[in-house]
C-alpha cells in the first residue's frame, strides 16, 4: 500500500494540471503589444504559403515561442509551454476579431477570440459560445466570430496545433501558384529563420537542403495545397472522423477521394468524392462551392464561396493532370 | 470526478491484485442497463426505430431497432407546404422529415461498422453530442433530433448511452444524406 500512495498522489493531482487559466479580458493584455498599435519585437511576425480562406479577411499572424519547438514529427511539431499565437482578422480595411492559442501546460492550450472596438485601440475577449454577427464581409453575409468549441474542432481536442505554423507552411520551398498566398514581408519569419535562430530543434538533418514540398505539376500543388489548408484539419486519417475514410493532406488525398463518399452530388449517380475529368461529378468541388448549411465545406468560418479556389480546383479536376496518361 | 475516481478505483483494484474483472461484468450490465433506460424515456426510438403498420396501427419495427431511416425508402420529393402556418412534413415511418431545413433522416445508432455507430470511440460520441455537429466536426445536426436535450445529459449518462447503443444488434443500412432546403423559405407565419 505504501507504494501506491506516491501513484495515487500523481494521478490525484493529474486533474488540477490539465485545468488552463482564462484568457486575459483585452488582447492588449495577452502580450501582443509592447505599446497601444506596436507589436512586440518578441513576437514574430510569419505568413502561411498555403493560407486559410477566410471570406477574404486580410490577416496578420504572429508567434511567440519561449523556447525551441520539438521538431521530431514533421507532421505535429510540439511547441514549448509558453507559446503564443495570434491572428488578425481585417475586413474592409477595418480589424474584426484576432485569435490568441496559448500554450499554458504540456497538454493545455487557451484558445480566446477577441473582437475589436468601434476605435480600433483594443479588442475584447468574445463569450466562449462566439460572436455571431461581428461584421459585413459582402451585401447581407456577416462574418461571425467562432466558438472556442469551434476553434477546438479544427486545431485539434488533445493534440493542438498552430495550424498556419507548420513545416510545410513555412517552407522556403514556396508555392508561387498558391491561391491567395501572401508575399513574405521583410522581417516574416521562415523555417531559415526558425533553425538559424534555434527555435525548431530534433529535425531532420536536410530540412533546409529537402524542404517540404507537395509533389506533382504546378496546377496540382495549388489544388493540394489548398485542400491541404482549408481541408485536411478536419479530413486526415491520424484523426479519424468515424465512417469516413477521407484524407485531404496532400500525399493521401488522391488515393482517398476514389470513392462515393456519403454525400453524393445531388442528381448524380456517378458521384464520387473526386471524379478525375468530371468536374459536375465531384462532391469535394460542390461542398467548396456551396454555403448552405447541410452541404458547405469547410462547415464553419466562412459565409462566401472562394470562388477562385472553386475555379482552380474545378479546372484541376477537369483537366485531371494527376491521373497518369496511359 | 466520477470518472477520476473509477479510474482510481480501477488502479487501486489491480494493483492490489483484487478482482476487478469479476467485478466489472456487473459494472458494465448496470452501465448498459442504464443506458437503456435513458434511450427510451428520452424518445430515440421515437424517430430512430422506424414504424411499421401492424394490427392496431403504426408500431415499431424493433427488427430494425435503432438503425434509422430505412435505406430502401426511398422517398419522393418533400411535399410543398404552402398553407402557413403548416411548416414541415414527416414519413409514416417516422424517419425522414421536411421543413425549413431542407430534408432530413433519422441516423443509424446500431454498432453497424459501416452505416453506424460500430467505428466510433465514446470520444468521438461525446464530440459529436457537445458540438451539435454531424460527426462531431461537420454541418450542424438537424431537425427534428432535439439534440439540445441530449447535451443537457451528464457525461455519465452519455457514457451509458454510448455503451448501450454499442450493446444492442447491428444492423446495415446506410441512411441517405440531407437534402439542402429549397431556395424559397417556406413562409414561417
Amino acid at each position: 500500500m505504501p507504494t501506491l500512495l506516491p501513484a495515487l498522489l500523481a494521478l490525484g493531482a493529474w486533474p488540477g494540471a490539465a485545468k488552463a487559466p482564462a484568457p486575459p479580458r483585452l488582447l492588449s493584455q495577452t502580450g501582443l503589444y509592447a505599446a497601444p498599435g506596436l507589436v512586440a519585437a518578441r513576437n514574430l511576425p510569419y505568413a502561411p504559403q498555403y493560407p486559410l480562406w477566410t471570406d477574404g479577411a486580410a490577416k496578420a499572424r504572429w508567434i511567440h515561442l519561449p523556447a525551441a519547438i520539438d521538431g521530431r514529427d514533421e507532421a505535429g511539431w510540439v511547441f514549448p509551454v509558453g507559446t503564443k499565437a495570434w491572428k488578425e482578422f481585417a475586413f474592409g480595411g477595418r480589424k474584426v476579431e484576432t485569435r490568441l492559442l496559448w500554450k499554458t501546460g504540456p497538454g493545455t492550450w487557451v484558445f480566446a477570440s477577441y473582437a475589436w472596438n468601434e476605435a480600433q485601440t483594443d479588442a475584447v475577449l468574445v463569450p466562449e459560445g462566439g460572436l455571431p454577427d461581428a461584421a459585413e464581409v459582402a451585401p447581407g453575409l456577416r462574418h461571425g466570430i467562432p466558438s472556442r468549441a469551434d476553434c477546438r474542432d479544427c486545431h485539434g481536442q488533445e493534440r493542438v496545433e498552430v495550424l498556419g505554423f507548420t513545416a510545410l507552411q513555412l517552407s522556403p520551398d514556396r508555392d508561387p501558384g498558391a491561391l491567395h498566398g501572401e508575399p513574405l514581408r521583410p522581417g516574416m519569419i521562415t523555417l531559415k529563420d526558425l533553425v538559424a535562430r534555434r527555435l525548431l530543434r530534433r529535425a531532420r538533418p536536410d530540412l533546409l537542403s529537402r524542404p517540404p514540398r507537395i509533389a506533382g505539376d504546378p496546377a496540382t500543388r495549388a489544388a493540394l495545397g489548398y485542400l491541404q489548408a482549408n481541408c485536411a484539419t478536419c479530413h486526415r486519417a491520424d484523426r479519424p472522423i468515424p465512417g469516413l475514410d477521407l484524407d485531404l493532406r496532400p500525399a493521401h488525398a488522391l488515393r482517398t477521394t476514389a470513392g462515393a463518399g456519403s454525400f453524393p452530388v445531388p442528381g448524380q449517380p456517378e458521384s464520387r468524392i473526386l471524379s478525375p475529368g468530371h468536374p459536375e461529378r465531384s462532391a469535394l468541388l460542390h461542398r467548396m462551392g456551396s454555403r448552405d448549411p447541410i452541404a458547405q465545406m469547410p462547415p464553419l468560418g466562412t459565409v462566401r464561396v472562394d470562388q477562385a479556389a472553386v475555379d482552380h480546383v474545378r479546372r484541376w479536376i477537369a483537366d485531371a493532370p494527376f491521373v497518369p496518361s496511359h | 470526478m466520477t470518472l477520476n475516481r473509477s479510474f482510481l478505483l480501477a488502479i487501486l483494484g489491480l494493483t492490489l491484485g483484487t478482482g476487478t474483472a469479476q467485478a466489472a461484468p456487473p459494472a458494465q450490465t448496470k452501465l448498459v442497463q442504464h443506458g437503456a433506460y435513458l434511450v427510451r424515456v428520452a424518445g430515440c426510438h421515437d424517430c430512430h426505430t422506424p414504424l411499421k403498420m401492424g394490427p392496431k396501427g403504426p408500431e415499431p419495427d424493433m427488427s430494425r431497432m435503432l438503425s434509422g431511416h430505412p435505406e430502401g425508402l426511398q422517398m419522393p420529393p418533400a411535399p410543398k407546404l404552402t398553407e402557413a402556418p403548416w411548416g414541415w412534413a414527416g414519413s409514416l415511418t417516422m424517419t425522414a422529415f421536411s421543413g425549413p431545413w431542407g430534408v432530413s433522416y433519422a441516423a443509424n445508432l446500431t454498432p453497424d461498422k459501416e452505416t453506424g455507430l460500430g467505428a466510433w470511440t465514446e470520444a468521438q460520441f461525446f464530440q459529436m453530442v457537445r458540438s451539435a455537429r454531424h460527426l462531431g466536426q461537420g454541418r450542424a445536426i438537424l431537425p427534428p433530433m432535439p439534440i439540445q436535450n441530449l447535451q443537457a445529459a451528464s457525461d455519465a449518462d452519455l457514457k451509458a448511452i454510448f455503451a448501450y447503443l454499442h450493446s444492442i444488434p447491428a444492423v446495415k443500412n446506410k441512411v441517405p444524406a440531407p437534402i439542402a432546403p429549397a431556395p424559397t423559405p417556406i413562409p414561417m407565419h
